[in-house]
């Protein structure tokens, strides 16, 4: 059961080692994906994990405009992070923060070691992750449907991209800390990886942590990216098995 | 296949960027990527195997143009000497005037409208492209031009192998069971033109259901059957 916090003093880790949203330390919160749920993007991909909503769309590789942004040899990769006004508690200004901007440039660079630009000089590649409702840790989130998003639009891909933080809360190494534990935490420790090629292609860290604690909250962190890969792997598959599935229903049916 | 070669997936298998395909002395095919000898899949596609060569059949992707490959497309833009066609590839397209009109007919430069207009389709044909260059194309070939009726639809790029079938079974099966004329752009537009509207709706959505089922075996037999149904059902009930 989630217990609500009244005020700072109160611990964020029961005694019992439970988290304020009632998981243990090494729990992921629920995840959903879907893929391909927009129509006029190229490719786009749907998350949530815990209360975090998020949508991503990609288009390409299209005509860079202004063309002065195109490179000669690959495709250049733009991304654009965006928080929307209600998905905060409180509303928040809908034009680009430093944060934004930063996280934008964030999640670009750990999705650029994934895709074979090469293949298409003189392009742009758009991503656009619009975060609908956010509780901490949107930027893994955003890199974890981003990377099915590039996928689902049939952009060539050295491997898939999954991403997912690890915190410290009371002295604790927790995973995928949720917005309050982030907010109270002593330290936030983001990891996207590549799992098949095994690679880390974004690694952050604010807060201290001790060179056993970071070693620890890495470890974690990876084999929490490996279970998401997992769930990568499901949705994008789905996407086609699910057709599949509706045609034997209506098949079925007629006979 | 050779003892001691590890493959890791089934002929037909839908695989994701990433995936491990094989181990082993095999070549890397199509949208794979080779690793020592380990072969990735790069896009989401089916897996396919042929002899010792490992290839994914995308379901996905943008057109990328190739020579000789014919399209369909529509004028954006006129200049001085040429059109601008958008022709659903990431590189905007250029037709010269002088791959569009016979050179006697010079004075036509004049009023280049006359020939093209703003929002007109064409099929046309890749005459030069290169990654270094936007491509270039002609409407001088037999059965090129300017598109004057019938139905142009939209597929995924991806599909159009799909829709063509082993040496063009599919294309060839669905014109002659709709009677239609359907005329395939490699970047995923065709034209499908008939003298019946009804055959027209009729093979578009058979296309529509190549699109969508591309994936799943057996579909020319779907694609056959509802093509038949269609036709019958509208014979029996006349609207």
């Amino acid at each position: 059961m989630p217990r609500s916090i009244q005020n700072k003093s109160d611990r964020l880790i029961g005694k019992d080692g439970i988290r304020v949203d009632g998981r243990r330390l090494d729990e992921l919160r629920p995840i959903k994906m879907e893929v391909g749920i927009l129509d006029k993007a190229d490719g786009s991909a749907y998350i949530e994990q815990g209360k975090n909503k998020i949508m991503v769309a990609v288009f390409g590789p299209r005509e860079a405009h202004p063309k002065h942004v195109a490179l000669t040899d690959r495709a250049v990769l733009r991304c654009r992070y965006h928080m929307a006004p209600f998905s905060t508690e409180e509303r928040r200004s809908p034009a680009p923060s430093r944060r934004d901007m930063e996280l934008s440039k964030v999640i670009r660079e750990a999705l650029e070691p994934a895709v074979i630009s090469q293949l298409y000089p003189r392009t742009t590649i758009d991503v656009f992750a619009e975060i609908l409702q956010s509780d901490g840790g949107t930027r893994c989130a955003s890199i974890t449907a981003a990377s099915l998003a590039l996928a689902d639009a049939g952009i060539p891909m050295r491997d898939m991209v999954a991403a997912c933080a690890v915190g410290k809360v009371d002295g604790e190494i927790v995973l995928d800390p949720c917005d309050i534990e982030d907010k109270n935490g002593e330290a936030d420790l983001p990891v996207a990886i590549m799992p098949n090629l095994g690679m880390i292609t974004l690694l952050q860290m604010d807060g201290k942590l001790s060179k056993e604690e970071f070693e620890r909250g890495l470890n974690m962190a990876i084999k929490a990216c490996v279970e998401i890969h997992g769930r990568q792997r499901e949705a994008l598959k789905n996407k086609y098995l699910e057709i599949e599935r509706s045609m034997e229903e209506y098949g079925g049916e007629e006979q | 296949m050779v003892k001691d070669m590890p493959l890791n997936v089934q002929r037909r298998e839908i695989v994701i960027p990433g995936e491990l395909l094989a181990d082993g002395k095999y070549l890397a095919g199509a949208n794979t990527i080779k690793e020592g000898d380990a072969i990735y899949a790069t896009r989401v596609g089916l897996a396919n195997i042929e002899g010792n060569r490992i290839a994914v059949v995308a379901l996905a992707g943008c057109y990328i143009p190739a020579v000789g490959d014919q399209v369909i497309g529509r004028i954006v833009d006129i200049g001085l000497s040429g059109w601008q066609v958008d022709i659903d590839a990431p590189y905007p397209a250029m037709l010269p005037a002088s791959e569009a009109v016979d050179h006697r007919q010079e004075h036509l430069k004049q009023d280049l409208t006359r020939i093209l207009d703003v929002g007109d389709l064409i099929i046309a044909k890749v005459l030069a492209f290169d990654r270094t260059r936007d491509p270039l194309l002609t409407i001088k070939d037999q059965g090129l031009g300017r598109i004057t009726s019938g139905r142009v639809v939209k597929i995924s790029p991806a599909k159009v192998p799909r829709l063509i079938g082993r040496k063009g079974s599919m294309i060839s099966m669905i014109k002659r069971e709709t009677g239609c004329q359907v005329i395939v752009g490699k970047n995923g537009r065709i034209l499908v033109s008939s003298r019946y509207p009804f055959r027209e709706q009729v093979a578009v959505a058979a296309i529509y259901k190549i699109d969508r089922e591309a994936h799943i075996e057996g579909l020319t037999d779907r694609v056959r059957e509802m093509i038949r149904r269609m036709i019958m059902d509208a014979s029996i009930h006349p609207e």
